[in-house]
């Protein structure tokens, strides 16, 4: 009796504009960049697949069910560039076959560096995603599901949890199956779900690949691996970007097609069903615990977190802004507090990833910059105007207001 | 496989990187087992040379040529041809030379052997004679030798290589390294042109140093894009080292270096302008300009101009170890070239550990990945980028580890290949014919 559980990340961050060491204005951002940019995905991905979901949704009177973690930049975005795509995400909200989930608003790396802002943001995430979409969130997921035990226990200790998810990469499963419901051993309640990274690629990446050889993917093939499953898990995660529709995989692959039709299709067989995250939870037990004592993430092959911190620069970087959460806090100003966060996106860090630059890759989708040098530049000249503001708001602002009057 | 080769200079007679390529080129060429005959014009006999290539007076002094063989490069043997020809010489600077060479001589006769100077007065003045008398000698040169291939660097040498091409019947290679139109921009010198444009149509094959030069061959010269090859050049691993020369320099102070020919094509002005900038919002940098060239005094009053000259610093023509002292203080190297058609010192600058910044218009800046890029005229962008390097460590290593690591993989053993694969082409299409 696999269930299906479909997860989409949906995020775009806040990109830089080009900013010299001689710029001196507060304006860090490109909007007409990320105007543009935000525009084209909406028309190329979020539109038209938002349509197709919530076609299916209707078609099958409400079998057909998915999750959707969006992002804080990502909605700011929207309400700006792109508001259509609000009134779709809120129709799917309306349906009541969709769950949202809860992130770091600012898709950041916070965890890692910072775990009052951790959770500053997680609780900012869930206020936005109730006010615009009228569900309080109930399964985490943190930035890129970058994952170990000390994130289940932190995510338990909030006490607002039923589960986490992260990749089921080979490392932590030791041979396990990703189709079951898990838990760490350092936590009590709450359930672990794991990536089925293997049917989520096939989607995801190898979708439009000719030299595959399974290559044209149709719904019906598809369904036939989730078949097997049958009888060894419960629940079947797939978990990938939402601009794998119609972005990574233009519409002329036939990706809209496939996902037309992989709803009838995996529900042919009668023990098949879709569930959000929290029904999986619901439903299903876990089986065993994970042991993930050392960071793991679903990045790249090697599911780790060297794509955001794995040289110099990056380290530099990610140091230099969390070094500065007291002194931006402290000065009570909204504006310099939200710019320092929107700096915090993972992205901004992916972009100075010196890993596969000399091939060219993925780490180009999107990416501004030339190079992860031209990128590490524009953050620290950016650094260096927001910690000069510190001083200056510091100065001017004798009636600070108490950060956690910002803060709500 | 024997290969007749043109060249115009070889360390330790070098100005620039030609020299540097041609000898990077041939050792990585004698490895492969070639056989080469290097014909180089010389002007001057340097009584103690500071190198390891020995030198001999062969017996047939009395035709003008002088021949040696070095140790280290097997199988290549060196003939010059006395001459004043200099690489990135115009005109008026060659009949120039002529004069100091002529009191040079009056001077140094005693210390130098009395026969390794022709008189060259009876073509001072007229650089062109001297290229044709060049051509003349290499067909004589080349009568007495069995080859297979013909390969000339630089326009100064195609008329000879034309010429040998003639009396041999033997395919043509041409390697070019610079145009007409990096030296000089727009203004360009029509008999240097037109040299280059009759090398280049005679040739067999062309070899470019880039892509970008490849796109000057086809765009200016009218060559079809399948009759180049680009050959990158590459760098000898010789970076070693300590023992830090500071002398008149802080040591809490920052160096910047800009290492080459102070010319038009060099940007020095984009140099300085960036410099100034810096000094806007940094104190503690000293900027030093090692080289010499045309436009080194205005290049001077420039600085003085901006008032930046207290920061500059000027260190004339460096050599050997001058040149590994300079680097190994510098804290970033940078080559704001107007037009590049290569530029092997920013790969000699990486080779010892130093990040460097390039302009987007140098050939090289198609190879390499870690380093910074900018365009030559975005001074603005130049300053972000010097200051960014002397701010942040932690860009300076990053930049530091990984360019070194891609700067070795640009060997000349690659280089080398790649031309013995041009010569059997053009072998094959001379058998054909």
């Amino acid at each position: 009796m696999p269930s299906v559980c479909f997860y989409f990340q949906v995020h775009q961050p806040f990109r830089l504009r080009h900013y010299t060491v001689f710029d001196q204005d507060h304006r860090y951002f490109d909007h007409f960049k990320n105007k543009a940019i935000c525009q084209k995905v909406a028309n190329k991905c979020y539109l038209p697949t938002n349509r197709l979901i919530l076609d299916m949704i209707r078609q099958h009177e409400g079998r057909f069910r998915v999750a959707y973690s969006i992002t804080g930049v990502l909605l700011e975005q929207l309400a700006d560039y792109a508001p259509e795509v609000m009134s779709t995400f809120d129709a799917l909200a309306r349906t009541g076959c969709v769950e949202f989930l809860a992130e770091t608003y600012y898709h950041s790396l916070s965890f890692l560096y910072s775990r009052g802002e951790f959770r500053d943001q997680i609780f900012k995430h869930m206020d936005t995603i109730e006010k615009l979409f009228g569900q309080r969130p109930k399964v985490f997921r943190n930035t890129e599901l970058i994952y170990n035990n000390d994130l289940a226990e932190e995510i338990e200790s909030m006490g607002i949890f039923d589960g986490i998810i992260t990749e089921g990469a080979d490392r932590i499963l030791n041979g396990r199956s990703p189709n079951f419901l898990y838990k760490s051993p350092k936590t009590e309640k709450l359930k672990i779900m794991l990536k089925n990274y293997a049917l989520s690629d096939d989607i995801a990446f190898r979708f439009s690949n000719r030299g595959w050889n399974e290559w044209p993917l149709m719904a019906e093939k598809f369904s036939h691996w989730v078949n097997r499953v049958n009888g060894n898990g419960y629940v079947v995660n797939l978990f990938m970007d939402y601009e794998t529709f119609g972005e990574h995989q233009w519409e002329d692959t036939g990706i809209f097609d496939f996902l037309r039709s992989l709803p009838g299709e995996i529900m042919k067989h009668p023990d098949n069903n879709f569930k959000t995250p929290s029904e999986a939870i619901a439903s299903y037990p876990a089986t065993d615990t994970v042991d993930v004592p050392g960071l793991i993430s679903w990045a790249d092959t090697e599911r780790d977190l060297s794509a955001w911190l794995g040289n110099a620069m990056q380290s530099n970087a990610l140091h230099e802004i969390y070094r500065m959460e007291q002194k931006i806090k402290k000065t009570g100003d909204a504006t310099l507090l939200s710019d320092w966060r929107k700096m915090q996106t993972s992205d901004h860090f992916y972009y100075m990833c010196t890993k596969w630059f000399s091939d060219g890759d993925v780490h180009k989708y999107f990416n501004p910059y030339d190079s992860p040098y031209d990128s590490y530049i524009n953050f620290m000249n950016v650094m260096g105007n927001l910690e000069k503001r510190c001083g200056k708001s510091l100065k001017s602002h004798k009636k600070a207001v108490g950060v956690d009057k910002v803060l709500t | 496989m024997k290969i007749f080769m043109l060249g115009w200079e070889f360390p330790p007679f070098i100005s620039g990187g030609l020299g540097t390529a041609c000898y990077g080129l041939t050792r990585a060429m004698s490895k492969l087992g070639l056989d080469i005959t290097f014909v180089l014009p010389r002007a001057t006999c340097t009584p103690n040379l500071s190198t390891h290539v020995n030198m001999r007076t062969p017996a047939d002094i009395n035709t003008g040529l002088t021949e040696w063989e070095t140790p280290e490069i097997k199988n290549i043997k060196f003939k010059t041809i006395n001459s004043p020809l200099k690489p990135y010489a115009d005109a008026g600077t060659y009949s120039k030379e002529i004069e100091n060479l002529i009191r040079a001589k009056q001077k140094i006769t005693g210390i130098v052997g009395k026969d390794n100077f022709e008189d060259n007065g009876h073509y001072a003045g007229d650089m062109y004679a001297e290229v044709q008398r060049y051509a003349a000698a290499a067909v004589k040169l080349a009568m007495q030798e069995n080859f297979d291939v013909i390969h000339a660097h630089d326009w100064m040498t195609y008329p000879a290589g034309i010429a040998v091409a003639a009396v041999s019947g033997k395919p043509l290679v041409i390697h070019v390294h610079s145009t007409e139109f990096d030296r000089s921009g727009e203004h360009v010198n029509q008999t240097i042109y037109n040299f280059e444009r009759a090398g280049m149509h005679a040739a067999n094959k062309i070899i470019a140093v880039s892509y970008l030069t490849k796109n000057i061959i086809v765009a200016r010269y009218g060559i079809p894009g399948e009759k180049v090859e680009v050959v990158y050049n590459g760098i000898e691993k010789n970076g070693n080292g300590f023992g830090l020369g500071k002398i008149g320099i802080n040591k809490d102070e920052k160096i910047v270096l800009f290492l080459g020919r102070i010319t038009m094509q060099k940007g020095p002005e984009y140099f300085l302008g960036a410099a100034k900038k810096v000094l806007e919002v940094m104190d503690n940098v000293r900027f030093v300009m090692a080289g010499s060239g045309d436009m080194m005094k205005r290049t001077i009053e420039l600085a003085a101009q901006l008032g930046i000259g207290s920061k500059v610093l000027f260190t004339g023509f460096l050599r050997g170890e001058d040149v590994r002292k300079v680097y190994e203080r510098a804290d970033l190297y940078v080559m704001p070239s107007v037009s590049e058609p290569f530029g092997i010192a920013p790969l000699e600058a990486l080779n010892h550990d130093i990040p460097v910044l390039i302009s987007k218009q140098s050939g090289v800046s198609e190879v390499l990945t870690h380093v910074l890029k900018a365009d030559f005229w975005d001074v603005e962008e130049i300053a972000n980028k010097i200051v960014a390097v002397l701010k942040y460590p932690p860009l300076q290593m990053t930049l530091k580890e990984h360019g070194n690591y891609e700067v070795r993989k640009l060997r000349w053993e690659d280089a080398a290949e790649k031309c013995r694969q041009v010569y059997l082409q053009v072998m094959e299409q001379a058998v054909c014919v």
